[in-house]
């Protein structure tokens, strides 16, 4: 039977376009500009989903994006929010939280048994014994959730995109119009944004049976439309609020970060419904839903209706209901007092039946519980929240609408920082206090008049205005008169239950009281017993219910009881809108390209992409390094070390600059000289170390380790403004390419191409010179890090490449290896030289290191000095010493941080090990206890297998060949 | 995402900038007893009110000081370490 009504003024289907489409198997044919709900209400389906715990059937509620019970699958996306959601041509839907459809689900039972299911059963009833729980968990696990996720869920990016204004209005209904209006009016650049297809709010179906009244919303669009100064988003939601005023706006195409100088919300108010007997009946829906689906999708919600009302907004529903030639059987008011509104004259005058101090005992369920069939309405004792039975009235309908209060739709503004209180005189939490910024216009601040509505966004227009600098008449608007728009306390007892509170998990009554009666009767507690405002809807239509029925069993105001945390989201957000590209910043040097050819294993160093090893067919890992050592100690190899870091050090207090920075001495270093430079924090605990190669009297080239480069960088920055030296910083680390040339071999290679002398007497350890390759520029630096006969070689970064193949040509004779920072860390190792940050950690200190050598403490001031004066007093804990485990050792081979143990106490910890086939057995670094430290002391390491291997304390380096 | 004036760049996303730390006196490292010292490396009061904090504009490399006040988040005043308020006073009056 068809519920489509004849069309509408203002509605928003297009009747001359039909969408055909299918529910549960059947197909169905509605308009455009339905939601999928609406669609199906016009076709006369009333059920459309199951409950999540009890699969009750469930219709419509809200057709405001609290329809938890109305959640369909396209067989792609699961969860679909029917009442919202806009039908589209060919869709094939069903219900998600079924097994065998809508009408005849297997797990119906599940209902008649729900007095062995309280809330927590679970909790209680299964973990005894142990054993038994995983099979529970599986049973359970099925039981539970709602539709089936899609495994095949094809990868979907929406775009993200900016946009910026003086103020962003949240809301368009009446404060919302208004005050985009009038902001826009006062020059500032506004957006505005509603979650619905269309603007107006509850002016589009608000009407109390006076059509005529669509004209201030006609008014306020057109306005709206016409003016410049505002951007309209439709179909977008607010979903949260972020610091000063970021707001992240959704709609189906993605999301777009608004940035507002200010931010109204008005963000409206969510109606609630009353609590009773059967009111979750398909059919049982809230009054503003029932004038949603006539005004806006043009369907009757019910033939002969029930309306059960705790304030003035029941009338306006009824008398909407009866404009639209719906059958309005009575009305029943669960309030006493006899002050009767200009609407209840009508009513009474139009012959409708009113029950005054009445309530809805129960709505009464057809075949199935599939729809009503009639309520039973008997007079109601507010104090006791009872009906008196005995005088029960029995009215057929098939369909009740509730209006029982409101609860305001504050979850941004409770993001944004606001303070509430509870307001007595209209029974709701109002805001008393607002972060800068941010202003709230409407019913969200407890404004209920349509004209004081709009009103009260001109006043936080003007308090806008203000506060971005303007000056402007401050307004006011007047408080709430007359009755409360909610009832305090709208709910029925019922020895059955199945009063429900909250839709999306099932909650009655009765459950808040046992969860009481369990200890849980603080709100945080209470919802996470009952799951009260957990399910998708997040408490839309039951937070402000489980609040007051918390506050009568504690028997406290309902400001005492506070309100659950509201965050992002306002509605749920698909993980498509929120993902994004990664902008991890890869940095890669110039030779980056010819190591992917040459089959490098890369890995990460910093922000860098570094080779490790370069891959051979037919070799593994360790073989590779092995290899790629020998070769530098046998022969020549080279490492692309360009990621190192490098600055410049400039000006007449440069020498200055670095002895107070490093701790070394460099006042006297000759130009042409290179010297070792240690870097520590306040505390003293080594932190990066490098070299310092002076160029000039007053220019130093220093290099920090890849990985510590920007911090470092940093570091020099910070400090060279607080001791306000005549120092330039020039970070130069990507202006400079680096290949360190190293190995026996190293200086024949690169004699013939170098334009000087390399010669040993020439060109020893710790020199510097400027040179040239091919014409081009380079400075070669003597470093000793991974071999004796090593040189560094800086170029120009356009250069680094042709060098580098330059270099291997030129090595070919005698077989020049490439070798990556695994083969490096080997290098160093047999060489004794510890790295920061692998033989060091965050509390490392130099003596620990057995570094004292690398510090000058007769200097007056350098970084982490004055700590190590207090350390040096003390005895030391551990020291770095070098290891070798014996030749012919076969047990498990020991690993970085594998435990130095005496007697079963920690002492240590091995820092780096590895196996040398230069030196023919494993070599390491490792803490270990001052009194293991001798040479020749044996201590023991623990393996991953947990046996023990011992180890010999040694002099370094390992590897003294050359 | 919050917003931070940079002295010298304006207005940027927080996503640029780098936290240095609380701004603390260094107490004369010649004169300072060793307690004092510890208690300068290793004590933070860490009590909610304004603090001075080192912040770094990262794309610019600017080091500058934002006093803020960490129980609202609120940042008061943001300059460079070598131009504190008080002294731009001094030199207006000068």
């Amino acid at each position: 039977m068809s519920m489509r009504l004849p069309k509408q003024v203002g509605e928003w289907i297009n009747r001359n376009k039909k969408i055909r489409f299918s529910f549960e198997g059947q197909e169905y044919t509605g308009y455009e500009g339905d939601t999928i709900t609406s669609a199906l209400l016009a076709a006369g389906v009333k059920v459309l989903g199951r409950s999540f715990k009890y699969h009750r059937p469930r219709g419509v509620l809200s057709l405001a994006n609290h329809d938890i019970n109305a959640l369909v699958t396209d067989g792609v996306d699961t969860n679909i929010r029917a009442d919202v959601t806009t039908l589209t041509d060919g869709m094939q839907l069903k219900a998600v939280n079924t097994d065998g459809g809508v009408i005849k689900d297997k797990r119906k039972y599940i209902d008649s048994i729900s007095p062995l299911l309280p809330v927590g059963f679970y909790y209680k009833a299964f973990h005894k014994p142990a054993r038994l729980f995983p099979f529970w968990e599986k049973v359970i696990r099925k039981a539970a959730g709602l539709g089936i996720v899609n495994f095949n869920y094809p990868r979907i990016n929406k775009r993200k995109l900016n946009d910026f204004c003086d103020v962003l209005v949240i809301g368009a209904g009446p404060s919302g119009l208004s005050a985009a209006l009038s902001a826009a009016s006062n020059g500032l650049k506004v957006i505005l944004v509603d979650e619905n297809q269309h603007l107006g709010g509850s002016l589009t179906y608000d009407f109390a049976g006076e059509v005529a009244s669509r004209k201030t919303l006609i008014d306020l669009v057109e306005k709206v439309s016409a003016s410049l100064n505002i951007k309209v988003y439709t179909g977008a939601y607010a979903a949260g609020y972020y610091q000063d005023h970021m707001v992240p706006v959704v709609r189906a195409d993605g999301i777009t970060k608004v940035r507002a100088k200010a931010v109204i919300a008005a963000t409206g108010a969510f109606e609630q419904p009353p609590v009773f007997h059967n009111n979750d009946l398909p059919g049982v829906m809230l009054g503003s839903a029932a004038q949603r689906m006539m005004y806006r999708y043009g369907v009757k919600p019910f033939n002969k209706g029930v309306i059960v009302t705790a304030n003035a907004y029941g009338y306006r529903v009824a008398l909407d209901l009866l404009q639209a030639g719906v059958n309005v059987s009575a009305l029943v008011d669960m309030r006493a007092e006899d002050k009767q509104d200009a609407h209840a004259l009508e009513l009474a005058n139009k012959g409708i039946q009113i029950y005054k101090g009445y309530c809805v005992y129960e709505a009464l369920p057809s075949k199935g519980k599939l729809g009503v069939v009639g309520a039973l309405v008997c007079p109601y004792d507010p104090l006791t929240a009872t009906a008196d039975v005995k005088k029960a009235v029995k009215l057929e309908c098939d369909g009740i609408a509730m209006s029982a209060g409101w609860a305001p739709a504050g979850a941004l503004l409770y993001q944004s920082g606001m303070g509430v209180v509870y307001n007595n005189n209209i029974q709701q939490f109002v805001p008393n206090r607002l972060p800068k910024g941010v202003f709230a216009a409407g019913r969200v601040n407890g404004v209920f008049d349509l004209e004081a509505r709009v009103n009260d966004g001109l006043r936080a227009v003007a308090e806008v205005v203000n506060f971005l600098g303007g000056a402007v008449k401050a307004l006011s608007v007047e408080t709430h008169k007359g009755p409360s728009p909610s009832h305090p306390y709208p709910f029925v007892h019922h020895p059955k239950g199945k009063n429900f509170v909250d839709f999306d998990e099932d909650i009655q009554i009765k459950d808040f009281i046992n969860a009481a009666k369990e200890g849980f009767d603080n709100i945080e507690l209470m919802k996470r017993f009952t799951t009260v405002g957990m399910g998708p809807s997040q408490g839309k239509h039951s937070n402000m219910n489980a609040i007051r029925i918390l506050a009568k069993i504690r028997n406290f105001p309902v400001e005492k009881i506070g309100s659950t945390t509201a965050r992002p989201f306002f509605h749920p957000t698909p993980m498509g809108h929120l993902g994004g590209r990664s902008f991890h910043a890869h940095r890669l040097t110039a030779i980056h390209a010819w190591h992917q050819a040459a089959g490098a294993a890369f890995v990460d160093v910093g922000a860098w992409s570094r080779p490790a090893y370069y891959q051979k067919a037919g070799l593994s890992k360790e073989e590779t390094v092995q290899q790629e050592s020998l070769a530098v100690r046998l022969s020549v190899g080279m490492i692309d070390s360009s990621t190192l870091g490098k600055v410049e050090v400039c000006g007449p207090d440069a020498a200055e600059f670095l002895e107070r920075f490093y701790t070394g001495i460099y006042a006297d270093q000759k130009v042409a000289r290179s010297r070792y430079v240690m870097l520590l924090d306040e505390l003293g605990v080594m932190v990066d170390d490098g070299i310092a190669t002076r160029l000039s009297q007053d220019k130093f080239f220093v290099t920090i380790s890849t990985a510590n480069a920007p911090m470092v960088y940093r570091e020099m920055q910070r400090c060279l403004q607080v001791w306000k030296l005549n120092v330039t910083l020039i970070n130069v680390t990507s202006a400079y390419g680096v290949i360190n040339v190293a190995g026996p071999k190293a200086y024949q290679v690169l004699r013939k191409v170098v334009s000087i002398d390399l010669s040993e007497d020439a060109l020893p350890v710790g020199r510097s010179a400027e040179a040239k390759i091919s014409g081009v520029p380079v400075r070669i630096v003597r470093a000793a890090f991974v071999a004796k006969q090593a040189y560094e070689v800086y170029m120009p970064t356009g250069y680094a490449l042709s060098i580098w193949k330059l270099l291997l040509e030129s090595g070919k004779n005698e077989g020049i290896r490439p070798f990556g920072t695994d083969t490096q860390r080997l290098l160093r190792l047999e060489l004794g030289h510890p790295l920061p940050g692998i033989d060091t950690d965050g509390l490392t200190n130099p003596f620990e290191m057995r570094a004292d050598q690398a510090l000058e403490m007769g200097k007056p001031f350098f970084i982490g000095k004055r700590s190590l004066e207090i350390i040096s007093k003390k005895p030391l804990n551990k020291v770095l010493v070098p290891f070798v485990l014996a030749a012919d050792y076969k047990g498990e081979m020991p690993q970085d941080c594998n435990l130095v143990i005496e007697s079963g106490v920690i002492k240590g910890r091995v820092t780096s090990i590895g196996f040398s086939p230069s030196v023919g057995c494993v070599v390491g670094l490792a803490y270990v206890a001052p009194h293991q430290a001798e040479l020749g002391s044996v201590f023991e390491i623990r393996t991953d297998n947990g046996k023990t291997a011992k180890a010999t304390v040694v002099q370094a380096p390992f590897f003294n060949a050359e | 995402m919050k917003l931070l004036k940079c002295p010298i760049n304006g207005t940027r996303p927080l996503s640029e900038f780098i936290f240095g730390g609380e701004w603390r006196d260094m107490p004369n490292p010649d004169t300072s007893s060793d307690l004092e010292w510890a208690s300068y490396v290793h004590y933070r009061d860490n009590a909610p009110g304004i603090k001075k904090e080192w912040w770094y504009h990262s794309p610019s490399g600017t080091w500058f000081i934002a006093e803020r006040n960490t129980l609202t988040d609120e940042v008061l005043a943001t300059y460079l370490y070598s131009n504190p308020p008080a002294t731009n006073v001094e030199e207006q009056s000068a």
